[in-house]
């Protein structure tokens, strides 16, 4: 018997464990193989939808749906804290005592938001990477009447690099409806030299920044909050006066993998190779999605590309065979969708090699990103497309 | 000149084939993770780096050591200072 732990039932975790059962059912089915998947809640959350709390009408529960739902029935589903994991007894243990023995482990356990790394934050800022928060920023707009908003990035890395943006546009375009555009301020705070960090996709967006009247300062990275002035300060030495202040929170990964020395302090990221998603080396232990210190977006869409290179490598393992076909190795493939607000968007779409060259927004990206996040459950975790 | 280098690197951040976030991105979050007088080098196939990255050095207050050009990428290497 061989068994495969993968921890995290996120779109990593679910879809590589989906994707094993389709490629081992037989050794499953003959005792040979066990899948086994760890998750610390069993629910799965939907996170591109938050946004849509705080802009566009979603509602949270639509955004969750139980893990085992998603997991074929020859997948195993335990509902429990990883607290540590001892590589070299290939041991996981979780914090009501349990230890579970692998032969292979798949560490798909996400980023998660640190926001209480800056002072001041809960009480001053706003921001939209939960469920809570993003309704509380629902309910803060709800309210708003004109002012000054600041939107920033408070932390590197972050989830979905172009999500600060998307919601500045979002935000422009509801005070405009709102007949508030006039009595407010709009200002993007980017953390690099220009709007966005493709340069295809800056080009695209300058112009609709100014467009739009949404002040743009560059190299300003969020690095402090001073609540009795109001002013949001930069790593860079700046500062910015808010009425409304909206930050992407900091993000780290899993405090167990940093305490088991699978991820260095104080990021938590584990080191992954770029193609074959081993983790620190070991032909054994993979890493996907959010988890890994690969320098690419922080989004589903990347554990969505590299879930099938996870289960390549272990079934070829499983098999001792080498990997083989198109899904051997990773090639930095990403693909998300972009919304520039009044019912348009845009599609990048890249890997290690090729940049993405965005076409020009329309209502159709828009409306395609509307139908992936609906159709989301039956296709993306499933391994239909 | 390289060797002499590579051997005061404190972190090395290869952001080849990075677009998003990119490697700016990359040395900034590999900045806040380090320390004051840390060296770190950061691997680059995106041309633009080469002017974006030392640009953000100057206006943050940090070094830039070196923008070595290799087989294919650039190496770019930035101390800590601040």
């Amino acid at each position: 018997m061989q068994r495969i732990v993968i921890l995290g039932g996120g779109v990593g975790g679910t879809l590589t464990a989906n994707l094993l059962v389709k490629r081992l059912h037989r050794r499953i089915e003959r005792g040979e193989v066990d899948v086994l998947l760890v998750d610390a809640t069993g629910r799965h959350v939907y996170q591109p939808g938050f946004m849509y709390i705080a802009m566009g009408g979603e509602r949270a529960e639509r955004l969750e749906r139980p893990e085992i739902s998603l997991l074929d029935r020859r997948v195993a589903l335990l509902v429990g804290e990883v607290v540590r994991v001892d590589q070299g007894r290939q041991l996981v243990h979780l914090a009501d005592g349990q230890e579970l023995d692998y032969d292979f482990l798949v560490i798909a356990t996400g980023s998660r938001i640190v926001p209480e790394e800056i002072e001041h934050f809960a009480t001053e800022a706003q921001h939209f990477y939960t469920a809570e928060a993003a309704l509380a920023l629902r309910q803060v707009l709800d309210r708003f009447d004109g002012g000054r908003i600041v939107i920033g990035i408070a932390g590197m890395p972050y989830k979905c690099p172009p999500a600060p943006l998307e919601v500045a546009f979002l935000i422009e375009a509801e005070l405009r409806e709102r007949h508030l555009r006039e009595r407010s301020e709009l200002h993007f705070c980017s953390p690099i030299g220009r709007a966005f960090t493709i340069e295809s996709v800056s080009e695209m967006a300058t112009p609709i920044l100014e467009r739009k009247g949404i002040e743009l300062h560059t190299f300003f990275n969020v690095e402090a909050i001073d609540p009795e002035r109001k002013v949001v300060q930069s790593l860079e030495g700046e500062e910015l006066p808010y009425d409304l202040l909206i930050l992407a929170p900091p993000h780290k990964g899993q405090q167990f993998l940093m305490d088991s020395g699978l991820a260095p302090a104080p990021g938590g990221w584990v080191p992954t190779d770029r193609h074959t998603l081993a983790a620190n080396g070991r032909a054994n232990v993979f890493a996907l999605g959010d988890a890994t210190d690969l320098p690419l977006s922080k989004a589903g869409s990347t554990a969505h590309f590299e879930a099938p290179v996870v289960a390549e490598r272990i079934t070829a393992a499983v098999m001792g065979r080498e990997p083989s076909g198109k899904h051997a190795d990773y090639e930095g493939r990403v693909m998300c969708f972009f919304e520039i607000g009044d019912g348009k968007g845009t599609l990048l779409r890249f890997d290690y090699d090729h940049p993405p060259k965005p076409p020009k927004p329309n209502q159709l990206w828009h409306l395609g990103k509307v139908v992936f996040n609906k159709t989301y459950w039956h296709t993306v975790p499933k391994g239909r497309v | 000149m390289t060797t002499e280098i590579a051997s005061t690197v404190t972190r090395t951040i290869d952001a080849r084939g990075s677009f998003c976030p990119g490697p700016l991105m990359e040395l900034i979050r590999g900045i806040r993770e380090s320390a004051v007088g840390d060296v770190l080098e950061v691997y680059s196939t995106d041309s633009g780096s080469r002017t974006d990255i030392p640009k953000w050095v100057e206006k943050a207050g940090h070094g830039l050591i070196a923008v070595d050009t290799r087989d294919g990428y650039d190496a770019i290497i930035v101390e800590k200072r601040r």
